[in-house]
């Protein structure tokens, strides 16, 4: 254990579905999982850190507090991050540094979504200075970039559709043994082939949904974890929420365009992520027993393992065919089954991704078990510079 | 010259034979923007660089696929689309001198099959579904292919 570390004391979650019910609903189920896996009492939290939901109102704008006021006020300072898919992540390092500061012993940390009814219409007028509004009105869709990634990866390193749907069918065996996944159905090759195309090269079954889920963590100082009898606990050794680094070097939801890299040096937003996880670990790729990305697509979830540094640049597809990245086999990417199985729910994801390395590093993940788990690296990413890398070590 | 609306002001010149897209420059480092710097307030990017003032510059108009794609499905509001609706490509083109990538539809009757990573492709104006002129990529006269 080192001075960095903070003990992973319990986790919980609310299974990802599509019910549209109250987030604070999920939040409130997540939470009481993650204080009855740690043997915590609400009552002596003395921290709650929300990550945010930006479609449910002004709730969800202080998830935190939201959820806390549903669990029962009782006097705990209260924080809530927004960082599009990176508040989870931003939520726990919060939760961390207050721990790591002498400010906190414990703290709960929780992030809840739902689809609310009437999916919200984009509100009418012109708005040319929106990227958001500028993409749609000229044709631009969010399977565009995903695919746009997925079409260059076939042209620079021969991945092919084939490879793609072998990553839906490995996470399909990964969330089938998974009681919290939404999906739990075995796909074969020939049914993702069959799925409608999308935007080429992507068909349906490549790209992820959106879903209602609510993930928490329990997390407390090494001191607290020894007196609940949680010192060998997994520990969180690492975070980060680095922004990117001035110029892009690709075309990033939603814009229409990339920096311009005429003067400055293009950078990968993606690779930089895990960069200084492994740096604040101490520890490098070789390390790492298993991973969790977000696969948004299944295309992209290649152009992770190669942002890890698993393997060189070009490579992950290579480690797909040999069975590396599938349960049992070397580097087991999204034990959990992924967003393939998931779908997205914004806030609750990247701590969905925590509490996956924790089971497993516990080896408590049955089915899904990666044998001899000893560390776990997370990795994200989402709209206007957010994203983030969690290491988790047993 | 045109006499049809453009869908975005200011984004592109209007010279039906050889449009061009039209970015800014920061007067300090010379890098460049696309869409424009627009508003009140503007800052150059580049965290070494506290520019704010920029000469709007005309992009280069021809560039190479860094990728493509296509759209299958319609897109939400406020795209307008054509009933019934045709699927489109989608070129991500990297313009050299600026060195950036731009995306645009490709135009009507070119399609995913038509294109490859590196081919080369100009920028031509197109009216969307309502009508409105946005920019196209259409392959170069004698791209490779």
């Amino acid at each position: 254990m080192s001075a960095n570390d903070v003990v992973i004391a319990g986790v919980g979650m609310h299974p990802w579905g599509k019910w549209g019910r109250n987030f604070v609903e999920y939040g409130v189920h997540a939470a009481r999982a993650a204080l009855k896996d740690a043997g915590v009492s609400w009552e002596d939290v003395q921290f709650v850190s929300g990550g945010a939901t930006i479609r449910n109102g002004y709730p969800g704008f202080v998830a935190g507090a939201s959820i806390a006021q549903a669990l029962g006020w009782q006097g705990a300072e209260v924080n809530t991050s927004y960082a599009a898919c990176a508040s989870g992540s931003q939520a726990l390092a919060a939760a961390r540094a207050k721990i790591l500061a002498g400010h906190c012993e414990v703290a709960l940390v929780v992030g809840a979504d739902t689809t609310p009814k009437g999916f919200l219409k984009p509100q009418p007028g012109e708005r040319p200075d929106d990227p958001d509004w500028v993409r749609f009105r000229v044709g631009i869709t969010n399977p565009t970039y995903f695919a746009l990634y997925a079409r260059r990866r076939m042209a620079m390193y021969g991945d092919t559709l084939e490879d793609f749907a072998a990553v839906k069918v490995k996470n399909a065996q990964h969330g089938f043994e998974n009681d919290n996944a939404r999906y739990r159905k075995l796909f074969s090759a020939e049914d993702v082939a069959a799925s409608a195309m999308v935007a080429d090269p992507l068909r349906l079954m490549d790209v992820c949904a959106t879903s209602d889920g609510g993930a928490a963590l329990i997390i407390c100082s090494a001191e607290y974890a020894k007196k609940i009898g949680k010192a060998n606990a997994p520990r969180v050794a690492a975070i980060s929420t680095v922004t990117p680094t001035y110029a892009s070097e690709v075309v990033e939801m939603p814009d229409i365009a990339t920096d311009s890299s005429a003067i400055v040096d293009a950078q990968s937003y993606r690779a930089a992520l895990p960069k200084k996880a492994y740096e604040e670990a101490g520890i490098g790729p070789e390390d790492v027993s298993l991973a969790e990305v977000y696969d948004l697509s299944t295309a992209l979830e290649l152009d992770w393992i190669e942002d890890l540094k698993l393997c060189e640049r070009g490579e992950a597809a290579k480690l797909l065919r040999a069975g590396d990245t599938k349960v049992g086999g070397r580097i087991p990417v999204n034990a959990s089954g992924g967003l393939a199985c998931f779908g997205e729910a914004v806030p609750a994801q990247a701590l969905a991704q925590v509490c996956e390395l924790t089971w497993q590093l516990r080896g408590d993940a049955g089915a899904r078990q990666v044998e001899g788990a000893k560390v776990g690296i997370t990795a994200n990413q989402g709209l206007f510079g957010h994203g983030s890398s969690v290491i988790v070590k047993a | 010259m045109s006499e049809a609306t453009p869908v975005l002001e200011g984004w592109f010149t209007l010279d039906e034979g050889k449009p061009h897209l039209l970015g800014s420059k920061c007067q300090s480092c010379g890098t460049y923007y696309f869409p424009q710097m627009r508003g009140e307030a503007k800052f150059c990017r580049n965290p070494d660089c506290e520019g704010d003032s920029f000469d709007t510059v005309e992009l280069s108009r021809t560039g190479k696929v860094w990728s493509y794609t296509n759209a299958v499905y319609k897109p939400p509001e406020p795209f307008v689309a054509a009933d019934p609706f045709e699927p489109y490509a989608i070129a991500a083109v990297q313009l050299e001198a600026e060195s950036m990538i731009v995306l645009g539809q490709v135009v009507e009757g070119v399609n995913v099959d038509a294109l490859e990573v590196g081919m080369d492709m100009e920028l031509v104006l197109e009216p969307l579904a309502d009508g409105k002129l946005t920019w196209k990529w259409k392959p170069a006269a004698g791209a490779s292919s």
